[in-house]
């Protein structure tokens, strides 16, 4: 009986395993990515690349906290179980390294790397080499109601304030009418509201450390910048904020709640896009605001795409990412679905060309990421690269719970005082350990 | 007189009864019917109850983004075989602990269930390894043995329960009749044993269908079930509720469906030794 | 009764089973102890291959030290807590009513077995965004309805939330398990008690509740199992934020987002002696209750 019963299960188990083992395929490749709309847009373009060269895609999309879940394990135990991982500007040069991206120094020349902006170039490489391509990059900027704007009796300059910025969402909050001045991002996680009170941070002249690599959490800029950011969210922005990312402020932006919103460039295609937002002929854009000390609160982020090292597949994924980062790619998406829809930010000439020079928001989203300076990113000399985020591995989970104590604070369960503390706390604690200090 | 209180008292019960019947499933009918909405119908305000023009377009936006297909089968490949190879392997012990009980019988069950307390997460690197070194990832295989693994104690527990119920003087008269052990499980235990051992297999099929940790973390292309398929979906740019919805109500028809047509099967069954 | 043979026999039927999770336990348990007196930072260059750096127990002193390490030993507990008294008393009360004569029996009770098929994490998603949402969720176009201010749910009853959400998820199961019990309740002695004029609530305390004590206790404990290490709940609408981190949660963050491996397989091995504290604890009365 018990050796039947092993017997079928062993019989069993050899059907599974034949079935997973022999399915492969040489030609395709597997590549994971984040399910924004861009790389969505990219999966339904694959055909074509499929058809081009014979090789397969087969996509692994995933929202983006479980993707850097699951992409990070995969490379730190070497799973191997991905061709091409969609990965950021804070990942990239970590990873590069430690080796564990193939470099991407021999690109063809018909892919013209050096047409890749500066900035962007930049942030992906390690030591001048290449690891990640742009699929697309992003910095942030000021989006307004330019109605509601008028009806307040403003006019927002290029280059606001924040004092001129607070003054704006005051005088356009009706909360009779479910308007709200101003909507930021208040949700913990050091890629949502950690990205964005670092970045107001910056621009009030606070740092995460100082030169010895001590947290900077008890200095006054920092009390300065989130006793400014409570204060404006209180009398301006809307209720319940500290849950607030991204999606849920640009959903808001989209159905006129909003007055004014600071967020990522590549959201000015989806505020502006008459199918999705009920504001889109009413939209202005400005720079992100400044303190006048010299720092504006913008960021530098880019969606890009690396080869992990130890791929059986190098040709063919470097086949793939040259055709989705590609000049023609770009020309693809415009064809077929208009310049408005491009993937942004990653290619000078995208932004020489004349037809995309017409689209609203493209003048203002190039100024904006050439105005981000990674190396450079605060008013006080840091040891660190990176604007909204610190270039060391142990940030992701030092800032994802400071941010955690900060959304307290705008849930108005603890005072900023107390979240400073507990920040400087966590941050030295975490340094040590990582021993840095 | 006491007729007519009981039929009064019968007309209360079912509206209450129906009431928080309705009020319980009120959020699985809400992603249904937000499934069938445009993106700005389902954050209308008011809210849509049901008269609106129902549309299929989520569905199909769904299917053609993501294999729909594909994530189901694995989800079936994955629930079922983890379940039938724990049933495979927990009837022998199951069936010695209920019949051949020893002193450590009530220790080794308690030890199973504790097996359960470890938490994944705690274990993500140390299994992470071992897949990576077996070449495990992305394989059903590998899958279905760790969901098996985690759904052993439970089935054990529920097993020995059921055993537990059948007489052991039928047992021992089959045996005083010459019956051999095979013929004893064969003849005499299984049928008794049937209700039992379905309703094992159906909650167990449900638990293996949901697990949502180590299916996202050991999968990659290939070996993905509905919960990696349920990832793509979380929270993408732009509204997304009725996108969400459709992808959710995909995601858990087929367990709905099974379950509804099984829950006479799950309320008999499922009493882990409750009764007694 | 046993014979030597049928004894042989049944080691030799367990012997798969025991086997098997013996390796399941002991193998990750190993590696995990293993980690958790080692420096393992994966993303500093750490990995077996080059060899792990001894540093003693520093993992386990910094777990504890760290100021989040007893909230959320208090977070697991209310949210364990919380979902255990919701789902048995709501639990007992449901089968009770579900065991009364009413027309559509086979209808509502579909209905309300319906949420334990459904997916933890399309629960969690389901609740979070359409009817948590502070603006656009259903329970904020209520609020709004009889005039209040919407609240913000996951900020500001973070704990009550989850609780409600995995309650949602656990309440079936508890109805199902107690309902049958119920259903043994020898009827003709509580119709004596009523002939007798004892009121429902005297027939609730001393023949009822005794009488489901058992189902009570089962429902605890293999609830209890799989409310310790819940995750997704937890994942997907707070990240462990407004006081929502567990133990399992913060483990979580220790090997993911901070990638420490050390220092997160140190928090494990706490997280296994919590579970065994609460195990010896249930033993103790799911012991004495099963043994009637």
């Amino acid at each position: 009986m018990l050796r039947k019963n092993a017997l079928c299960a062993a019989t069993a188990l050899s059907v599974f395993a034949a079935g997973s083992a022999f399915a492969d395929n040489h030609s395709t490749i597997t590549v994971a990515t984040v399910n924004n709309g861009d790389m969505i847009r990219m999966q339904g373009y694959t055909d074509q690349f499929t058809e081009a060269t014979g090789i397969g895609v087969e996509w692994v999309t995933l929202e983006e906290n479980v993707l850097r879940q699951r992409v990070t394990t995969d490379i730190t135990t070497k799973g191997g179980q991905f061709d091409i991982m969609t990965i950021g500007m804070y990942e990239t040069p970590i990873w590069g390294a430690n080796g564990w991206l193939i470099p991407l120094d021999d690109l063809s020349a018909e892919y013209d790397v050096d047409d890749i902006l500066p900035a962007m170039r930049g942030g992906l490489s390690h030591d001048g080499t290449l690891y990640a391509a742009p699929f697309y990059g992003e910095s942030s900027m000021v989006m307004y109601r330019t109605d509601l704007m008028e009806a307040a009796g403003l006019e927002m300059p290029e280059a606001p304030t924040w004092e001129f910025i607070r003054e704006a969402a005051i005088a356009m909050t009706d909360r009779e009418n479910d308007i709200n001045g101003i909507c930021l991002r208040g949700k913990a996680g050091w890629g949502e509201g950690g990205a964005f009170i670092t970045v107001t941070a910056n621009s009030f002249g606070a740092r995460w450390f100082d030169e010895d690599w001590n947290a900077q959490f008890d200095q006054p800029e920092w009390a300065n910048a989130l006793n400014f950011f409570v204060d404006l969210m209180a009398e301006a922005g809307p209720p319940g904020y500290s849950t607030n990312g991204f999606n849920e402020n640009l959903s808001l932006f989209q159905q006129g709640k909003c007055g004014m919103w600071i967020d990522a460039t590549v959201a000015a295609s989806f505020v502006t896009n008459p199918d999705d937002s009920t504001v889109a002929d009413s939209v202005g854009f400005a720079l992100a605001p400044d303190t006048g000390m010299g720092k504006r609160s913008n960021w530098l982020w880019a969606w890009a795409l690396a080869i992990p090292a130890g791929t059986q597949k190098e040709a063919e994924a470097k086949q793939f990412i040259e055709w989705a980062t590609s000049k023609e790619y770009i020309e693809l998406v415009a064809a077929n679905e208009g310049w408005a829809n491009v993937p942004p930010g990653a290619r000078t000439s995208l932004y020489e060309n004349p037809e995309y020079q017409a689209v609203p928001f493209a003048q203002m989203t190039l100024d904006s990421i050439n105005a981000a300076d990674p190396t450079n990113p605060t008013v006080k000399p840091v040891p660190y690269v990176g604007i909204q985020f610190v270039a060391i591995p142990e940030f992701a989970g030092i800032a994802t719970e400071v941010s955690q104590e900060f959304s307290a604070v705008y849930a108005g369960q603890q005072s900023v005082e107390e979240a400073l503390e507990k920040a400087q706390a966590i941050t030295n604690d975490a340094m040590e350990a990582a021993g840095y200090r | 007189m006491a007729r007519a209180t009981t039929t009064r008292r019968k007309v209360i019960t079912t509206a209450v009864a129906w009431a928080i019947g309705l009020l319980i499933f009120f959020p699985i009918y809400w992603t249904i019917l937000t499934s069938f909405k445009t993106e700005a119908q389902a954050i209308n305000d008011p809210p849509l109850f049901f008269f609106f023009d129902w549309t299929l377009e989520n569905y199909a936006i769904v299917q053609e983004r993501s294999d729909y297909m594909r994530f189901l089968w694995n989800s079936v490949v994955l629930a079922g075989g983890s379940t039938l190879l724990g049933i495979l392997v927990a009837v022998p012990a199951a069936w010695s602990m209920a019949f051949v009980p020893s002193k450590r019988t009530k220790d080794i069950l308690l030890w199973m269930l504790s097996t359960k307390m470890l938490p994944a997460v705690g274990v993500l690197y140390p299994i992470s390894l071992i897949f990576v070194q077996f070449n495990l990832l992305d394989t059903r295989i590998g899958l279905v043995v760790v969901l098996m693994l985690i759904n052993l104690p439970i089935i054990v527990w529920m097993l020995y329960t059921y055993f537990k119920e059948i007489p052991v003087e039928i047992l021992e008269a089959a045996r005083m009749d010459g019956a051999s052990l095979r013929e004893e499980i064969l003849y005499i235990l299984t049928p008794m044993a049937v209700p039992g051992i379905a309703s094992t297999i159906l909650l167990n099929f449900i638990l293996a269908w949901n697990e949502a940790f180590w299916t996202l973390n050991l999968t990659a292309a290939k070996a993905g079930p509905l919960t990696a398929f349920i990832a793509s979906y979380s929270s993408p740019e732009g509204l997304f509720f009725a996108k969400l919805s459709a992808a959710s109500t995909m995601a858990i028809a087929p367990i709905l469906v099974l379950g509804w047509f099984s829950q006479k099967q799950l309320v008999r069954g499922l009493t882990f030794g409750a009764v007694k | 009764m046993a014979t030597q043979h049928s004894r042989s026999a049944a080691r030799l039927m367990m012997a798969p089973a025991v086997i098997l999770l013996l390796g399941w336990m002991l193998v990750p348990l190993t590696m995990t102890l293993f980690f958790s007196f080692k420096r393992y930072l994966p993303l500093r260059g750490d990995s077996l291959e080059r060899g792990l750096d001894w540093v003693g127990f520093e993992n386990y002193a910094r777990f504890l030290s760290s100021s989040s390490f007893w909230p959320s030993v208090q977070a697991t507990l209310v949210i364990v807590g919380g979902v255990l008294v919701v789902t048995v008393v709501l639990g007992v009360l449901l089968a009770l009513l579900l065991d009364q004569p009413f027309w559509g029996q086979g209808i509502v009770r579909i209905l309300v077995i319906a949420p334990f098929f459904v997916m933890p994490t399309v629960s969690a998603l389901v609740w979070k965004n359409m009817f948590m949402d502070p603006v656009n969720g259903i329970l904020a176009h209520l609020w709004r309805f009889f005039g209040a201010e919407p609240v913000s749910w996951l900020s500001d009853a973070s704990l009550q939330s989850i609780i409600l959400i995995v309650s949602w998820q656990w309440l079936p199961f508890a109805t199902l398990i107690l309902l049958t019990a119920v259903q043994s309740l020898d009827s003709e002695q509580l119709e004596a008690a009523e002939m007798d004029g004892a009121p429902a609530f005297a027939r609730f305390g001393f023949i009822i509740l005794p009488h489901l004590a058992r189902a009570i206790t089962i429902v605890i404990l293999i609830q209890t199992i799989f409310l310790l290490s819940i995750f997704a709940e937890i994942f997907v609408t707070t990240g462990g934020s407004f006081g929502t981190r567990t133990l399992t949660y913060l483990i979580f963050q220790r090997v993911v987002d901070s990638q420490n491996i050390g220092l997160g397989s140190a928090g494990g091995v706490y997280a296994i002696i919590l579970a065994n504290i609460i195990a010896i604890f249930l033993m103790r009365i799911v012991g004495k209750n099963l043994d009637r």
